[in-house]
């Protein structure tokens, strides 16, 4: 008898009790700890921080194992949570010259001061499965260097700024920068909006336009002027006390991508910038953002807006995948009044056509045209 | 939500022991509920004006309703009486689902009866009981923007409302007579409201559209993902658009329900073998219990098989 609709809350619990018991899986093999996930699994833990747009590595690592891996579902969950979160305040703005490097390379000069930084990369391995690895993960400790990374690290873009060959970065302004996690989006958008809607924004989505611009899909010349990650500490100014203290040290990726120059017979030549910036150590992610960030100038510059990486709407509406993710599957739930509604139609033009035919016609049960 | 609760909402004591630990009451913070307070003001100070709104992650997933859950959680009150469905029904998964979360972050009474509850949130239906001044309709919308569907950029369309530069709207229903002989737009179907704004009455069948109009009880719209939140005051004008010689007509059956022999509401079709053979029921599960305890004059069972 009719019963599709009934008992939904029962089917609903032992949905949720079967997920629990895969997650866990195999119940003879060791259960992972978050501090493996932390230790081991680090760039997916630095990837769900990003997008999730919160900075905690316990909270990252327990999505990740909630969510059995699935980083969207892991970055949705941590989302979420942070909606809960009050607010205290604004932290000082981070300057990233004064970062503690852990690796910083560029494409654009050999050599530079404070030199190339290779860090920890996969860039100079080759991709051979390491079997070693599938029997135990014993590692030699990596070799220790004998003299202290360069303190001074000025940035490629400052370097260039100073002969005046690159754009300055950004004209001076106080004003409040736009929030994207408290106010809805305006178009045409703040760069402020913009940046902070890349930063976060899917990694495959934003991978993906960064490589259309490549092939000539809204083309922007880009060269790597500067990829650096490494550390910094996070400075607060509590009202009771009015100086700042420290609060915390966070793992930064930034890249500063050097894109064709601007000018004229009478405004002398100038390179111009592209900025990414992501939680983590996430290069794959601030290089597409620093991409697109110079893409997205294409209106200000102006440049003909022809590809889909240049239309600002189209990009920072479809960038987030916890928006994406929800509202593709959100086709899942029942939609059978809206297809009931459907079925009354297309019944309905067709009785109206076959009527036309008289030859032709077929009875359709059940329907009476809507007149 | 009557007057009397309204002021009851703000840090709701947890004395209900089912309510989750460690979360306001309803879920949002209350620097949060207020500013989607102030945006359904302003939305039902301007019927039918998409009013933007700074839409937070929810702990369900955008798109399956936490638009409607944050109107939601913004308005109810302890003495509330919540009941929510999906498609007409209570027990469909997400109108459980979210059923279940104002039950754990709210503590509030829940209900499936449409005349005890004083907030219905609801996906893709009116229930057919009509509804009352004392009542508040919360709408889950997944795209709030009617001209959406002719003109994709949200700073043209925006400019297009201002206008009141409706003209593509009803070209887009004429082109469509034209092709099919009648306006083939079956849900979702565009009303105006008040004589000025062009909205989307969301996902509903076109069936329910005439039971918006001058409704006493307030509706409200939330579009969580795409931050809108609009609302039709109780007692306001929503006309359907149509032409005076294509006049809007609405969807009928033929077949009663199979269950309650109602001939008036809005029925979906269930297939029950693979031979063609299909039997219509109510959409709205609790319209279709009452009509058969009416019949029967008796009570059934709140969850059980009723049949």
């Amino acid at each position: 008898m009719y019963v599709a609709v009934k008992g939904g809350e029962s089917a609903i619990r032992n949905s949720q009790q079967l997920l629990a018991e895969e997650r866990r899986g195999d119940r003879n093999v060791e259960e992972l700890t978050l501090d493996q996930i932390q230790n081991q699994m680090s760039l997916a833990v630095d990837r769900v921080m990003a997008e999730g747009s919160l900075y905690d590595k316990e909270l990252a690592a327990l999505a990740i194992k909630q969510s059995r891996g699935d980083l969207v579902e892991a970055i949705f969950l941590l989302r979420a949570y942070r909606t809960t979160l009050p607010r205290f305040g604004t932290t000082i703005p981070i300057e990233t010259a004064n970062m503690s490097i852990r690796r910083r390379i560029s494409a654009t000069f050999k050599d530079l001061p404070g030199g190339q930084v290779l860090g920890p990369s996969f860039d100079y391995t080759h991709r051979l499965l390491d079997f070693s690895l599938a029997a135990n993960g014993d590692v030699p400790d990596a070799v220790e260097a004998e003299d202290a990374v360069d303190q001074n690290m000025p940035r490629v873009t400052d370097l260039l700024n100073n002969e005046g060959l690159i754009e300055e970065e950004t004209t001076e302004d106080d004003s409040e920068p736009f929030d994207i996690t408290r106010q809805s989006p305006k178009f045409p958008a703040e760069r402020t909006a913009r940046l902070q809607n890349l930063a976060r924004g899917d990694e495959g989505f934003l991978l993906a336009l960064a490589y259309s611009t490549q092939r000539g899909w809204g083309r922007n010349h880009p060269f790597a002027g500067e990829i650096r990650m490494g550390e910094l500490s996070i400075e607060f100014i509590p009202d009771e006390l009015g100086f700042p203290i420290e609060i915390g040290e966070i793992t930064i990726t930034e890249c500063q991508m050097i894109n064709q120059f601007k000018g004229s017979s009478e405004i002398p030549a100038q390179f111009t910038r592209g900025y990414g910036l992501s939680f983590g150590h996430n290069e794959r992610k601030t290089m597409a953002m620093g991409i697109i960030d110079r893409a997205l100038r294409a209106r200000e510059l102006d440049e003909q807006v022809q590809a889909p990486a240049q239309d600002e709407e189209f990009v920072l509406s479809h960038s987030c995948n916890v928006e994406a993710s929800g509202f593709v599957q959100h086709l899942k739930l029942p939609h059978y009044v809206d297809f009931q509604s459907e079925l009354v139609t297309v019944r309905a033009l067709r009785e109206a056509v076959n009527n036309d035919k008289p030859n032709e016609a077929e009875p359709i049960p059940g329907i009476v045209a809507a007149e | 939500m009557t007057a009397s609760s309204q002021n009851k909402n703000t840090n709701g004591s947890m004395e209900k022991p089912e309510i989750l630990e460690g979360y306001n009451f309803a879920y949002l913070d209350d620097q949060t509920k207020r500013m989607i307070r102030r945006a359904i003001l302003k939305a039902v100070a301007i019927p039918g004006y998409q009013v933007p709104f700074g839409s937070r992650e929810m702990p369900l997933p955008f798109g399956w309703g936490t638009g409607g859950i944050q109107v939601t959680a913004s308005i109810i009150g302890q003495d509330d009486i919540l009941k929510v469905i999906d498609q007409g029904s209570d027990d469909t998964t997400n109108a459980v689902n979210i059923r279940n979360f104002f039950g754990k972050t709210a503590g509030v009474d829940t209900t499936e009866k449409t005349n005890k509850a004083t907030v219905i949130q609801t996906r893709h239906r009116i229930p057919e009981t009509p509804l009352s001044k004392d009542q508040i309709l919360v709408y889950q919308v997944p795209i709030p923007e009617p001209l959406r569907w002719l003109e994709h950029r949200e700073t043209e369309t925006r400019k297009m409302h201002a206008l009141a530069e409706y003209g593509v709207m009803h070209v887009g229903l004429y082109e469509n007579i034209a092709h099919y002989g009648r306006v083939t737009t079956s849900y979702d179907y565009p009303v105006q409201v008040d004589d000025r704004y062009i909205m989307s009455p969301s996902p509903i069948p076109k069936f329910d559209n005439p039971k918006m109009d001058k409704m006493p009880a307030l509706q409200l719209f939330g579009a969580g993902r795409e931050k809108r939140i609009y609302a039709v005051p109780p007692f306001t004008k929503v006309k359907s658009l149509d032409f005076d010689d294509y006049p809007f007509t609405i969807e009928s059956w033929e077949e009663s329900c199979a269950l309650c022999g109602s001939s008036n509401s809005f029925l979906d079709e269930v297939i029950t073998d693979d031979e063609g053979t299909r039997m219509f029921v109510c959409s709205d599960s609790n319209f279709c219990k009452e009509q058969i305890e009416k019949l029967t004059n008796a009570p059934l069972v709140q969850n059980g098989d009723s049949s």
